[in-house]
């Protein structure tokens, strides 16, 4: 099946309910294991226990970033191709990228505070994953704001990748921005390096969390070609009301 | 004169005339940096410490406000459709609108700073810093505006969401703005390296700018 | 499993990841029952798309 076969929504409905439930138990047998090795993980020598916080922080950062690049594939989907699925696959992909944000920031948070002794230090990384978090509520406001679907996957494409040619720009300039305050320290979550004994729990969890985007997102885009659908009929049904 | 000339002239006449927005801009610059001494205290020190940041903040939101006369009006009036369907590039149109709309309200900023550095106790070389940070940089700050504009032009209470879209794009501008003005106060980095930066980013914004507020009027407005 | 000094802000981190993601699950799922009952309500009366009416699905 190539990918042009998933423009036809109906089809994409019976795959996507074929493959659900699969993904579903795929990510929790993840999460099952990835976990065991998080309790099983070693202590690191700097932080102690703490440092468990870090396998939900990162990955959940990837994943932030990650579904900020699906959704500008998908909008390049909907500016250049046309292609129906990808407007869906935008707005479903946004609420989620937000919340695994949001879990970024707010782990951030309790990880920095035994830490550096405040629950916010604008440490150039979080800073980074605060204004991409905003950028995330903007491009939902966006969507929400404009009535007409068509337009608002147009807009919120053209706002996703202009979002993404500054995030690089917009972390390289918070960089600078930490260097420029806080020229002494060398303040950075998680160390230098990774402790290899501590790699595998992160790559674990980093792949259950990737599951659970993926099904997610699959479920989110399922009911985004219901509510369009419903979209449809209620104004069919209006106009019929009124007597056309 | 070819149809883009007309189109500038056209932009600044409207900016200069009376309601135009010129010096409106400027009136708001001057009310926030009065503002902020009496939410930080008259500590000299403390004002001359953080003049150039107030100094930035104040031009970044007044140039925000200004931003809805861009395009918006345009819309109502119903000349936008015939921007739309001219033979002139939509790209070079609405740049050709935005720097009108710069020499017409982010202008009027750089040129008014000096005078707001005076209230902050800045001394003459960190206003001079200051106002030609402002002058390399608000050009960014519209152009980056242009964007949001165009998003949300068919939007009849976009103002507020049209904030939210732009601002967190503008936040390397400000970073190098007042990093670069502090560089010339305080040191240790030399002034010239946040000042390239600023001026890289403003230049970059010249072109993205354009190319997606036009992307965004072709594809939301058909 | 001895969590150290600072266990409260570990657990804490988990237990904010968990309620996020259940709030995740949670949304996806109402949401699709509300839209399926209102689909099928619309279909109840007799309101349906022309491509169900014609009896195939479109290509």
């Amino acid at each position: 099946m190539t990918l042009i076969d998933f423009a036809n929504p109906s089809r994409f409905l019976s795959f996507t309910d074929r493959v659900l439930a699969w993904l579903a138990a795929a990510t929790l047998l993840a999460f099952a294991f990835g976990f065991s090795q998080v309790i099983a993980a070693p202590d690191d020598y700097q932080q102690g226990a703490t440092v468990k916080i870090m396998f939900i922080h990162v990955p959940a950062a990837w994943l932030g970033i990650f579904a900020w690049g699906l959704m500008s594939v998908a909008a390049l989907g909907t500016l250049v191709w046309r292609h129906p699925l990808a407007d869906v696959a935008a707005k479903a992909a946004a609420p989620i990228g937000a919340a695994f944000t949001l879990i970024c920031l707010i782990t951030g948070s309790l990880w920095g505070r035994p830490m550096w002794g405040t629950y916010w230090v604008w440490d150039a990384r979080l800073t980074s994953v605060l204004v991409l978090f905003l950028m995330y509520l903007g491009v939902i406001a966006l969507w929400r704001t404009i009535d007409d679907p068509t337009r608002a996957a147009r807009a919120a494409a053209v706002l996703t990748l202009v979002g993404a040619i500054n995030l690089p720009i917009i972390k390289f300039s918070v960089d600078w921005w930490n260097t420029l305050h806080q020229p002494a320290s060398v303040l950075r979550l998680g160390g230098p390096t990774i402790h290899p004994a501590l790699l595998v729990p992160l790559i674990l969890m980093a792949v259950a969390f990737m599951l659970l985007f993926l099904t997610l997102h699959l479920a989110a885009m399922r009911n985004e070609i219901m509510r369009r659908r419903l979209r449809t009929l209620q104004m069919l049904q209006a106009r019929a009301a009124a007597g056309h | 004169m070819t149809a883009l000339a007309a189109l500038f002239v056209r932009d600044m006449r409207l900016a200069v005339r009376v309601g135009g927005g010129a010096l409106i801009g400027v009136l708001f610059f001057l009310i926030v940096v009065t503002l902020t001494p009496f939410a930080l205290g008259p500590d000299l020190a403390l004002l001359a410490r953080v003049g150039p940041a107030i100094l930035w903040l104040g031009a970044l939101l007044a140039s925000l406000l200004a931003l809805d006369r861009l395009i918006a009006m345009d819309h109502e009036d119903g000349s936008l459709d015939l921007i739309l369907t001219a033979r002139v590039p939509l790209e070079l149109a609405v740049a050709a609108k935005a720097l009108a709309h710069w020499l017409t309200t982010g202008l009027p900023l750089v040129v008014a700073a000096p005078l707001l550095g005076f209230l902050l106790n800045l001394e003459p070389k960190a206003t001079g810093a200051v106002a030609l940070t402002l002058l390399a940089g608000t050009p960014a700050l519209t152009f980056i505006g242009l964007i949001g504009a165009a998003l949300t032009v068919a939007l009849r209470r976009g103002g507020l969401l049209l904030a939210v879209l732009v601002l967190p794009l503008t936040v390397p501008v400000l970073i190098f703005g007042v990093a670069a003005s502090n560089a010339a106060i305080v040191g240790p980095v030399p002034f010239a390296t946040p000042f390239a930066i600023l001026c890289a980013l403003t230049l970059m914004s010249l072109v993205v700018g354009p190319f997606a507020a036009a992307a965004a009027l072709r594809h939301g407005l058909e | 499993m001895n969590l150290g000094p600072h266990a409260a802000f570990i657990v804490t981190a988990y237990a904010a990841a968990t309620v996020i993601v259940a709030g995740m699950i949670a949304w996806v799922t109402l949401d699709r029952r509300q839209l399926t009952r209102e689909l099928d309500d619309l279909e109840a009366r007799g309101v349906t798309r022309r491509s169900q009416r014609a009896g195939e699905d479109a290509p």
